[in-house]
């Protein structure tokens, strides 16, 4: 007997997902999830970004990692909210792993909650996490052939940060043809030229993330 | 490697609706597969013979269908295949494009007993 089904596999993900996408919404709160390969930069670019904007922002950290805390305690030790979430192996996060982490943050003090997602430019990308949206990372180390090799990652991300840009001089890396070939897979990404180490294009990235924060603030009250 | 965690949604919804039919034996699950989705079919196709070895699901093989990536432009109203993930419309080079099919992960068919 052949029985027709036509079910999105991931349809219990996502349905976790909305629901906590629902809850920011009520809490008028940003979600970002950010993602890159192991090594890009997530937990650099994180402190400089709550070093910035912690007198003008509220922001709450999720911490995902296969095993350990060093990166929890890295965001701690800045005074700011943190949950670290260790996968025990699984090579992304969902939309449950996120929703165990409610008790811990009081969401009525929080302007922007950041995901840090497992080091992986693949698996992410799948799994909807109740994100307002995602951001990359991409280091100039990692070469400029990634955006044709991790399309969906690229496809998914509406930021896209390349990193370490203060090594240039030393790499075979075009980021030129990083910029042109994941605007070629997604012509809405943004995109942001940074060195985390010297600071360099940081500035526009800070003033791009707080003006995403107030519009969605200011659009939650419009409609409330 | 998250095609084990897709096999185990895919389990999930697989043993709900063999309920729902009051199935006993799974022969075939007939998937559809995005291109633009990071999923690899050998890799599923195995964690979901691990997952169901030693079960009453044993045997059940899964037949995986790669779905093109379509899209349709905004500007000229024509549908065209997207090739080398270039999101650009080939007649008038608009980049308004709505993905029309190449993103599904979906089980469309199950084969009881």
């Amino acid at each position: 007997m052949k029985v027709s089904v036509v079910k999105n596999i991931l349809e219990a993900n996502e349905r976790i997902a909305q629901q906590n996408r629902a809850l920011f919404d009520e809490k008028g709160l940003t979600v970002m999830n950010l993602m890159s390969s192991p090594g890009a930069g997530k937990t650099i670019l994180l402190e400089k970004t709550i070093d910035a904007l912690k007198d003008q922002l509220r922001v709450g950290v999720i911490e995902g990692d296969i095993q350990s805390s060093q990166d929890a305690e890295r965001i701690a030790s800045k005074g700011i909210p943190v949950v670290q979430i260790n996968t025990g192996g699984a090579c992304h996060l969902d939309g449950n792993m996120i929703r165990d982490t409610f008790g811990e943050f009081d969401f009525d003090s929080l302007d922007l909650l950041v995901v840090e997602n497992v080091g992986n430019l693949v698996c992410p990308a799948e799994f909807k996490v109740g994100e307002d949206f995602k951001a990359m990372i991409l280091s100039v180390t990692e070469g400029d052939d990634k955006p044709s090799k991790y399309p969906l990652m690229f496809h998914e991300s509406s930021v896209l940060l390349i990193n370490k840009i203060d090594l240039l001089p030393y790499v075979d890396c075009s980021v030129e043809k990083i910029k042109e070939e994941s605007l070629k897979i997604n012509p809405q990404i943004t995109i942001f030229e940074i060195s985390c180490k010297t600071g360099e294009g940081l500035d526009k990235w800070f003033k791009w993330l707080k003006q995403f924060v107030e519009h969605r603030k200011a659009s939650f009250s419009g409609n409330a | 490697m998250h095609e084990m965690s897709i096999a185990q949604s895919l389990l999930d919804i697989i043993k709900e609706e063999m309920a729902k039919n009051d199935a006993k034996v799974l022969r075939t699950v007939r998937l559809h597969i995005g291109q633009l989705t990071a999923i690899v079919p050998e890799s599923l196709s195995f964690c979901f013979e691990v997952m169901t070895a030693g079960t009453e699901l044993e045997g059940a093989k899964l037949i995986m269908e790669i779905i093109p990536l379509v899209g349709h432009c905004q500007s000229c109203d024509r549908d065209f295949q997207i090739e080398n993930y270039a999101f650009a419309c080939p007649y008038c080079q608009s980049t308004d494009i709505k993905t029309v099919s190449g993103e599904e992960l979906s089980i469309v068919e199950m084969e009881v007993e």
